[in-house]
């Protein structure tokens, strides 16, 4: 009898001296593990990206030309081989697109210095490559500015002191960093007349601060990705040998 | 022995046995542990293969098949845990312009990860590329500031979601850095971006009073801390000017931290923020002890890292 009122003792006290217990946070443990060739693979995970590996290996690995050096965006302080290059890729590829869908002319190409994404490496040039140098999906865009804006153009360009790439541009600064030349196909910029400016849909909608391309006359959207004139441009060349020149110099 | 005397002794013996096994279990009852692990990833960028043992910064790490072998054994270890992402999960490897994010949603679904938040590079072949990879995804997506309503992705996020583990309630919600000037507006469309501390202030308030969640987990792509913008929004500013939240969970600036950073929050409770780095490179491991035991809660919590 006495066991019998203990045990209904001892189940009131777990029904309901337990329920009323909250678990309180008392310690928090953080590290951070680094993933390295010591973890094994998962078999299961390793079979199923493979054949997608492959697939994707076999055509990025096809050979589109051949380069004769080692470029790098950091080889120059206002326009480098590589920058140039593509400048030049895009010029060169979309303007019979331009031409044939607008009748008019690209003028000049303007990209950005953070949008090229790796060296190009001597030796073999394949997709791959393109990859690397631009990974983003960004396509080629024509904007219709007034020389006005063109101004403003040279200004940032002078004001950033930075590489961005150009085509078709020329310009010079002196020691104050003031613009002494700006000229597009050798002319001098006209404040009234139009300008085709080739760049990607990032810097028209105001990436890196390219404010300038917001007043404009029209926008021609191309559906033409940077990577794949790339693409286009390396399948054309048999040995790529792309120079650092005087399009932006500092006098 | 008489057999009047057995059965007494014998009756007694069965009692105190089962007394014993009585008082044991009220014992642990009463003094209850419980360890709630959160694994977590960002800005893994498409990285499903491991770095080539000749990449000049990053050889032979990362790698979706090791993360999934590592994943599995602290899952064995602790099946009470939550695997989280913080964004970014698209765009860097050709895999990505192959698939458009397929197999980044299928690898992620066979790791079972349990949420991700989303990442301005997720809106990189725009939003309808986002919601075309839904199907491959079998976990939830969490944004609490991103307004879906006017688009496509209507319905298919949710801004929390409240998983029990062990008995414990975990609040997890998610938010998106601005993508005004981060992303093209022709790629996110009509999305709108509201104000990621009063959204903060809106869920813990939800998490903590009416979903009575034991944990707070905000799953940021806000970035870690701006240096140069110390004003901007990041996971820093945010712990700081928030309460009740246990651990911001970040990405976006790839920072690789050496340990999660302590911050006090706007009551002066301690806040975990951390992040860790990118490409799938590491996978970060925070551990919740909780206890029942009072006299350890009144000591507070510790914190190891």
């Amino acid at each position: 009898m006495r066991f019998t009122h203990l045990f209904i003792l001892l189940y009131i006290f777990i029904l309901f001296g337990c329920k009323q217990e909250k678990l309180q946070l008392i310690k928090i443990e953080g590290k951070q593990i680094k993933i390295t060739n010591t973890i094994a693979a998962n078999s299961e995970i390793e079979s199923f990206t493979t054949p997608f590996r492959e697939h994707i290996q076999k055509d990025l690995d096809s050979v589109l030309a051949y380069s004769a050096d080692t470029y790098s965006k950091s080889d120059g302080k206002y326009n480098t081989a590589i920058g140039n290059l593509m400048a030049d890729a895009v010029f060169s590829e979309a303007s019979p697109i331009f031409k044939s869908k607008t009748g008019h002319n690209i003028d000049m190409v303007l990209l950005n210095y953070g949008g090229i994404r790796s060296i190009l490496s001597k030796g073999n040039v394949t997709k791959r490559t393109a990859f690397k140098i631009m990974p983003f999906e960004n396509s080629i865009v024509v904007v219709a500015l007034k020389g006005t804006q063109i101004d403003s153009l040279t200004y940032y360009l002078s004001k950033s002191k930075t590489a961005h790439p150009i085509s078709k541009l020329k310009l010079s600064l002196n020691k104050d960093y003031k613009i002494i030349e700006a000229k597009i196909n050798g002319k001098n910029i006209e404040k009234e007349k139009t300008y085709y400016v080739a760049t990607n849909d990032y810097l028209y909608n105001g990436g890196d601060n390219m404010t300038f391309f917001k007043t404009n006359d029209s926008l021609y959207v191309l559906n033409y990705k940077i990577r794949n004139a790339l693409i286009d441009n390396f399948k054309k060349a048999d040995t790529i040998s792309p120079v650092r020149d005087d399009r932006f110099t500092q006098k | 022995m008489k057999r009047r005397d057995f059965i007494q002794k014998a009756s007694a013996a069965t009692a105190l046995v089962t007394l014993g096994g009585l008082g044991l279990q009220s014992f642990t009852n009463i003094d209850k542990t419980s360890k709630i692990t959160i694994l977590h990833t960002n800005d893994v960028h498409s990285h499903i293969d491991a770095f080539s043992p000749g990449d000049g910064r990053n050889a032979n790490k990362g790698g979706v098949a090791r993360r999934a072998s590592l994943i599995e054994s602290i899952r064995k270890e602790n099946p009470n845990t939550l695997l989280l992402d913080a964004g970014d999960i698209f765009q860097g490897t050709p895999y990505f312009n192959y698939y458009g994010g397929e197999l980044e949603f299928k690898l992620m679904s066979k790791l079972k990860y349990d949420a991700a938040t989303i990442g301005n590079h997720d809106f990189d072949n725009g939003i309808e590329g986002l919601y075309a990879q839904l199907p491959h995804a079998e976990f939830q997506f969490l944004s609490a500031n991103y307004d879906f309503s006017n688009t496509i992705m209507d319905t298919h996020t949710k801004p929390y979601k409240v998983f029990i583990k062990d008995g414990i309630k975990i609040g997890v919600y998610g938010l998106g850095i601005e993508l005004n000037g981060l992303v093209d507006p022709s790629m996110y469309k009509e999305t709108k971006y509201l104000d990621p501390i009063e959204t903060s202030q809106d869920m813990t308030r939800i998490l903590k009073t009416e979903e009575q969640c034991d944990l707070i987990i905000c799953l940021s792509h806000l970035g870690y801390h701006y240096k140069n913008n110390p004003n901007k929004i990041s996971d820093l500013a945010l712990a700081k000017a928030t309460k009740d939240i246990n651990l911001i969970i970040g990405g976006h600036t790839h920072t690789f931290l050496s340990k999660p950073t302590i911050v006090k929050n706007i009551e002066g409770k301690n806040t975990l923020v951390n992040q860790v780095g990118c490409y799938g490179i590491n996978l970060g491991k925070i551990d919740f002890y909780f206890d029942s035991d009072k006299n350890k809660a009144a000591k507070g919590t510790s914190i190891i890292v």
